[in-house]
Order: C-alpha cells, then structure tokens, then sequence
C-alpha cells in the first residue's frame, strides 16, 4: 500500500484463507515463504504437519490479508488435508515442473478440492521450481499463463517450452512438463495457471494477487474489528460451517458475512 | 495411579528377592530407600550398608525416596528381566574392575555421606521444606504419586546389558587432542549422491567407512529403512550381511544383542519387525547406544504411532516403510547427530531446564493457568532447548523421552523452524500413549523485540511455546491461548526474565565453587528426573572436547551403574582426565577435573556441588510444575 493511507478513506480489508497442496518437495513452503518474507532458504527441511502464516495484498480497491496454510506433502499427512482445505477460499495446488509425477498428484489434489472442497474455492495451479529450467533464466521470459487471459501470451510460452524439450540434456534444461499440458489442464479444470520459480522470485506474488484478484467480491467479508472473530477457525466453527455447507451452493458466500 | 506408600513388610520381601536375585545396582538403590524408610520404621533385619544417622529435616526425603518406591518396584521388575536377557549375553561379569575400584574408594564415600548430610543440614533447607510443603499440602496425600511424577523416568536407568570389557578395563583415551573439529565435523558430512554413470561409489563408500558412528534401520525382511549416513543403494550390501547375522541368530532362537570387531561395537535392538542398529567407534557403551537406539525407535513411534506400524508389517512383512516415513528422516538424523555430538539428556534418561527464580517460575506457571484452552492437554515454555514451565492435567506425567523427541523436533531439526510461521504437527508421544496422535501446536517468540539492539537470535536462543491437544480442530484455540500467554508473560516481565536467564547461560564451575580444580560436571535429581550441568565453556566448547566430555562421562555413567555392583563412589584417573561419580539415592552426580586434580580437593568440590544444587534446587529444576 503506497499510497498514505491517512488522506484517503482506509480501503476495506478481508481475510482469505489459502491453503498449499502438492506433492512432497515441490516447493509450497517455499512459495509461502518468498511471498511471506520474501526470502529463500537451499535445501529446506521438509514440512512437518502443516504451517500457519499470515499475509497481507494489497489490491487497488481493498487489502486482502492471506491466512495461508502451509501443509506438509507427505502421504501420511493426506488424511489431514480436508482440515486445512475445508472452508478455504482458495488453493494453490503446486508441482514441480522437472517432475511429472508431481503434476499427476497436482490433478487428484484439484479433483478432490472439486469434489470436497467449498464450491466457490478459487484454485491456481503451479509449476514451480522454473529456474531450473531454460525459461528461468530471465523472469521476462518466465512462462505466466493465466488461464483466462490466454491466447497470445500463451503461444509464446509454448514455444518457449517446446525449445526447451528440445534441448533438454544439451543444455541441461531439466523441465519434464511442458507448460502447454499444465495450461491446458488448467483450462480445462477452470484454474488459475502460473510457473514460478521461488528460487528467483518469479512470477510468486503474482499468483497470490491473481488469487487475491479472483476471489468474488461477494465472498469477502470486512475483516476490520472482526481480526479476531477467526472466520476460518478449524475447530470452534465447524459446526456451523458444515451446517451452512449442508445448504445450497451459495451459501458459501452468505456464510463469509454472518460469520461477524 | 500407584498408591502413595505401600506397605513397609511388602517392601521389605520385595527388596530381599531383589538381593536374592541377581542384584543390579536398580535392586541396591531400592535397598538405599528402604534404609531410608528404616530411619522411620524401625527394622532391624537385613544388612544395610553403613549410613551416616539421618536429620529429621530430612523426612522429605526419605518421604520421596519412600513414595518412590512403587515405582521403583515396577521398575524392578523389568530389571529382573533384563538380567535374564543380560546373562544370555556372551560377555557377562566384566563388572569387576569397577567393583574394585568401588572397595577402593569405599571409605572415601564413607567421608563424602557425611558431608553430604551435613551439607543438606546446612543448606536453607527449611525454606525449601517450606516451599516444597506449601506444593505438596494443596495436593492431597494420595496425589503425592503425580507431584514427583511429572516425568516419568520411564527408560530405565539400570544398564541393560554388561559394560563393554574394553571401556571398564581400560578407560577410553583419545589420543591427546588428535581429534580436531574439522576431522570431527567431517562426521556429519553428506556422503553425497551415488551416480552410477559418475562411478563415484568406491569413492563415497570410503568416506562412508570413515564415519565414527553409523545408525542403520532395516525391517525384519531385510529392506533397509534409514541410515544416518550414505544412502540405501550404498549400502544395500553391509544391510544384506547384518540382516543375515540377525537372521542366523533369530533362526537358533538367540537373540542377538551386540559384538565386536576391532574397536568397532555393533548393537543391535529389535522391536517386531524393525531391527535398529549402531555401529560405534567412539567406545560407547552397550547400554548408551541402546538407549540411542531406542530413542530412534521411538520417534519412528512418533511419526507412525504403534498399531499402524503393526498394522503396516502384519499387512505386508516385506513392507518398504520408507515411503510412511517420508519427510521424517531429518528428525531421525538430527536425533543421531545429537548422539553422536553426545547428549547429556539421553545418557541421564532425563531433561534439563532454564534456571529462573523460583517466583518467576511461579509467575510463568500461573500465567500458563489464566490462559490455559479447555482443549489444552500439556503447555510447555522452553527456552533454547530447556524446559521453562510446563503445565499439565493432575492424572498425566510428561516422559523424559518423549519430550526429547519434542524438543529434538522443535529446535534440532529445522523443519519447524525454517517454516517461519507457527506450526501444526500430529505427533504421537509413545511414553504418552503410542497408539494414537496429539496435535502440538509451536510459535517461537522473537525475544528481540524485547531486548532491543539484539542481533540474530540463533537456534540455542529461541523461546518457543509448545502446546499439546488431543483435538486436531483446536488449533485456532491454542493460537488464542499462545497469544494471551504471550501478553501475559510480556506484561508481567517473564519474557525479560526468560531472556536473561538465556543469555546468562549455564554458570561455570568456578562460579559455583570458586577455584575448584573441577572442569565440569552433571546432576541428576532422580526424583525429577532432570539434570542440571555447568557451562562446556570455557574448554568444552569446541565439538570435538565437548564430544570428549561426554565420552568420558558415558565411561563413568557406564561404570557406576555396572550390573552386579553396588558402587556409590567412582574415582577414576587417566592420563587425560581425573572424573568422579556419586551416586545416591536422591541424586547422580558426575564431574571431571584435571588429570593431576588432588582427589581431596575434588571430592571436596563434588560435595559444594551437591550443596549448591540442593540450595538452588527450586531454581534449577521443576519440581511438580502446574497442574490442573
């Protein structure tokens, strides 16, 4: 927020919970952190259960405050998932784009937000670890594929990563998925689509505004004097929550403003 | 719950089985408190070892060496056991030597009883009688079980198996000072990755030989499961051949425990389907690696808890349990290095705790009461690795070894840490219940905020507040309980009170006993099952001395607690270090000082130490901590 915030009236402001799925070391922690901190660590220990941080965004019109959990990508920590996923506005679904297996894993994780999840979740699937690849080298060529915005931007990172298969063990590219199959999987899926590389920075606080961006406005309550009134509560809340989910599909929204 | 004194007369059989049996030195700590309880009901029956007449502000003692007792008792019975296995054993009764060295210094405990008495005389003990009264009288008499038992010295303290011949005849000398930090730190190295296109396996296996100390897990069909160092393609062919050395004791229906090649020991501990394996060349004890090894075991309980790891090898023996284990083996690696490194914590069975004023604690405590989540089932304050205050429900003690796996989790392994933001983790507390999960919930404070013009705060300095519940929903409840603990503790001044006492360290020896010709030492309140040690510095900072140190004292912990001795008093002289062990029912202590230290003066500084820790006891242990 730039601008002085004592001239104009305080922009509204609202909490969004997020939560990060993905397959074990794809880079979720990370991501949160370069966002969070924007920082890097090499080699980072892998999560243990699931971290709880907080963020805020500032759009031009209101400031979203990320409560953002970051959950661990083993299997065994799976049968957790629905705890963290449960009542989210949003999810990133992570993969990384030297491992295709990881982006086997990103499908069933959004098949079961699909199924599982609210129906209003906004979910934006990443590639990560892009600095490993050929387009890492300068974030100006860094794939970033909205799925809605499309079509000229699009081709070119398809080119982009057509070259880079191409050149795989000469130039030691290590990409194994081609930004076109993610992209047109998020297309089909109505997903939000980034690669980011949380290494360099790139593309990172995009996918958060773009999610920022895509949450309905309908969905959002006033957070202010209500920092407390913890709308994503796992626990205390869950009773209502399942009770309003039990409801038609739109409640889910009435839900966010009754909720303070 | 046990009751809170049994009957004297049982007492008194149990204790004369115990000596009947093959007695270990778990049997003659029993008869210590039965003589105890003498001084009070009169007995005459039964040889007791000569002791100093007791003062009668000392019946809180005795109270809790006689309350103790039940527990004991459970105890002695796994003892008994663990002598059976022990015999089976090949090399049984090597204990001699220390047995000897014991008679040599017997008058020389003799002294030290007597002043060690005196000393408790001497020492404010009133005042302590009083503080200690004043927990005691709010909780009723049936309930004194719980006071003493917010840890429950659940690993046994008795050694398992025979002392390793070589360690007891002759004591371990590191050539003076050929080990070096680097050389030493080379030990925690990656081995790096095997690439057969690379060729590099001759390479890697070399530096994976030249390792100290390995820890190796593999399950009963022979699939290696984790290892300390190199990876299991490395080292696929060394788990085939001790699968197969198990496997060909297994078939003739004797267990195998442990051998020896060279300098190099094998231990090995089986639990089901999981074989558990330390190879050492750092002349560790057989009982020491054990407990190790159980420690590793452990935290595989914690990541997996009992019956899905039962579940797991009865569905499919030949199950590769690598893949539940996933994302868990930094916490095994960090447990094994703090082995390697040396740990007081696991040698003692026991925990260590920041030294506050008593009032502080009390405030901590109470502020960790007001704020306390319905939800809540332990509250701990821990400050660079040592426990601050913990609260806990009146039915439930917390065990040693499970807060080690805590506390290696939260502040060895950097998976915690690193995820800058507060944690939610299911963790199962085997000492607690191996069957099912508890949901922590860590925050670490940022005591620079408090102190200012503090530069980074490093890993031993970091205050976190770790809270337990049963539920997996609560953690916006322990989020709101973190959160007005930390105004409270902020607004009543204990995080200044926390941050000073981390910054002041552990006192040198020399603070305590002003010119002592001790160098270091450690004690052990058995009762509380936490122990208390001087600063490694100034000569113990460095890995390797420190690694040292802890070398020695494995020796004189291994010594002391020899199976078929009754040592009290250790005295031991080698060319690099002079150590010394006391043992008595109410505490452990172990120092070391120069190698030319007069043992006069040493004995004489053992015994201000016991002194000063008696004086400061409320300070430097937590004794009964808050319950609800």
């Amino acid at each position: 927020m730039s601008e002085s915030a004592g001239a104009n009236a305080p922009k509204p402001s609202s909490s969004v919970k997020l939560v990060l799925l993905g397959e074990a070391a794809v880079g979720k922690s990370s991501l949160v952190l370069r966002f969070v901190n924007n920082d890097f660590q090499e080699n980072k220990e892998p999560t243990i259960g699931a971290a709880f941080l907080t963020q805020k965004c500032s759009l031009p019109t209101r400031t979203i405050k990320f409560e953002i959990w970051d959950t661990a990508g083993q299997e065994r920590f799976a049968s957790l998932a629905p705890m963290y996923y449960r009542n989210a506005q949003a999810a990133l679904v992570v993969y990384d784009v030297t491992k295709p297996s990881s982006l086997t894993k990103a499908k069933h994780w959004v098949a079961e937000l699909q199924r599982q999840a609210s129906p209003g979740i906004v979910i934006a699937l990443v590639g990560n670890k892009l600095d490993l690849t050929n387009d890492g080298g300068d974030s100006s060529a860094a794939a970033a594929a909205e799925a809605e915005s499309e079509p000229t931007s699009g081709e070119g990172e398809d080119n982009a990563a057509g070259e880079g298969e191409e050149q795989d063990t000469a130039s030691g590219d290590s990409r194994k998925v081609s930004t076109r199959e993610a992209s047109s999987y998020a297309d089909e899926e109505g997903l939000l689509f980034f690669e980011t590389s949380a290494k360099t920075g790139a593309n990172v606080v995009d996918v958060f505004t773009a999610i920022a961006n895509a949450i309905p406005e309908s969905s959002l309550k006033t957070g202010r004097g209500g920092a407390g009134t913890g709308q994503t509560a796992l626990g205390g809340r869950s009773g209502d929550d399942s009770r309003v989910n039990l409801g038609d599909r739109n409640a889910a929204t009435a839900k966010e403003g009754c909720a303070c | 719950m046990s009751p809170p004194q049994t009957n004297p007369e049982n007492d008194q059989g149990e204790d004369r089985n115990e000596s009947a049996t093959d007695a270990q030195i778990m049997s003659s700590d029993i008869d210590l408190s039965s003589n105890d309880r003498m001084t009070r009901t009169p007995s005459p029956e039964g040889n007791r070892p000569p002791l100093p007449p007791r003062p009668n502000t000392l019946s809180l003692l005795n109270d809790e060496a006689a309350s103790r007792t039940p527990s004991l008792q459970a105890e002695a019975t796994t003892a008994v056991s663990r002598t059976d296995i022990g015999t089976q054993s090949p090399d049984g009764g090597n204990a001699s030597p220390s047995a000897y060295s014991s008679l040599a210094v017997r008058g020389l405990s003799r002294g030290l009883k007597a002043r060690a008495s005196l000393s408790q005389l001497t020492s404010p003990k009133s005042s302590d009688a009083g503080d200690s009264a004043s927990i005691r009288s709010s909780v009723q008499n049936g309930d004194i079980g719980d006071v003493e038992a917010m840890f429950m010295d659940f690993v046994n303290t008795t050694p398992a198996g025979p002392a390793d011949t070589t360690s007891l005849l002759h004591f371990p000398e590191f050539p003076a000072d050929d080990v070096n930090d680097e050389e030493f730190l080379s030990e925690f190295d990656p081995i790096g990755e095997l690439d057969e296109q690379a060729g590099n396996e001759d390479l890697f296996l070399q530096r994976w030989k030249a390792k100290q100390k390995h820890f190796l897990i593999l399950s009963a069909a022979g699939k290696p499961i984790w290892t300390r160092h190199g990876d299991s393609g490395l080292i696929s062919t060394y788990v085939g051949v001790i699968q197969t050395i198990i496997s060909f004791y297994e078939d003739a229906d004797d267990r195998l425990r442990g051998f020896s090649t060279g300098d190099t020991r094998f231990v090995i501990l089986t639990h089901g389907s999981l074989h558990l394996v330390a190879i050492s060349r750092m002349m560790e004890s057989d009982y020491q690696l054990r407990l190790q090894l159980e420690a590793l075991y452990m935290q595989i309980l914690s990541t997996l808890t009992l019956p899905s790891l039962t579940h797991l090898f009865s569905v499919r023996p030949s199950t590769d349990l690598k893949r539940p284990l996933q994302g868990s083996e930094t916490l095994l690696s960090s447990l094994a290095d703090s082995f390697t490194r040396g740990s007081p914590s696991t040698l003692l069975s026991s925990l260590e705790c920041l030294k506050v004023r008593k009032v502080h604690r009390q405030t901590i405590n109470n502020a960790l009461l007001k704020t306390k989540a319905p939800k809540l089932l332990y509250g701990l304050v821990v400050a660079s690795g040592r426990l601050v205050s913990v609260i806990r429900p009146k039915k439930h003690s917390l065990h040693p070894g499970d807060l080690q796996l805590l506390f290696n989790m939260v502040f060895e392994a950097d998976g915690v840490k690193a995820g800058g933001g507060e944690s939610w983790i299911p963790v199962c507390l085997p000492g607690f219940n191996s069957s099912g999960y508890l949901y922590m919930y860590v925050s670490f404070l940022d005591l620079r905020d408090e102190i200012e013009g503090h530069e980074d705060i490093s890993k031993d300095e970091s205050v976190a507040i770790v809270l337990i519940s049963p539920d997996k929903e609560s953690f916006f409840e322990m989020q709101e309980m973190r959160n007005s603990l930390v105004e409270q503790l902020r607004k009543n001044g204990s995080l200044k009170v926390i941050k000073s006492a981390v910054d002041q360290g552990r006192p040198l020896t020399t603070d305590i006993v002003p010119r002592t010709v001790l160098r270091h030492f450690l004690y052990k309140s058995r009762a509380n099952v936490q122990f208390t040690m001087s600063s490694y510095a100034p000569e113990f900072t460095s890995v390797s001395r420190r690694r040292r140190l802890m070398s020695v004292y494995n020796n004189l912990h291994a010594s002391i607690h020899a199976k078929n001795t009754h040592v009290k008093v250790h005295h031991c002289v080698s060319r690099s270090a002079t150590s010394f062990a006391w043992v008595t029912p109410v505490f452990e202590l172990y120092c070391i000082a120069e190698p030319s230290a007069n043992r006069n003066a040493l004995v004489q500084s053992a015994s201000k130490i016991a002194q000063w820790v008696q004086q400061e006891e409320e300070r430097l242990f937590i004794i009964g901590g808050a319950v609800f």
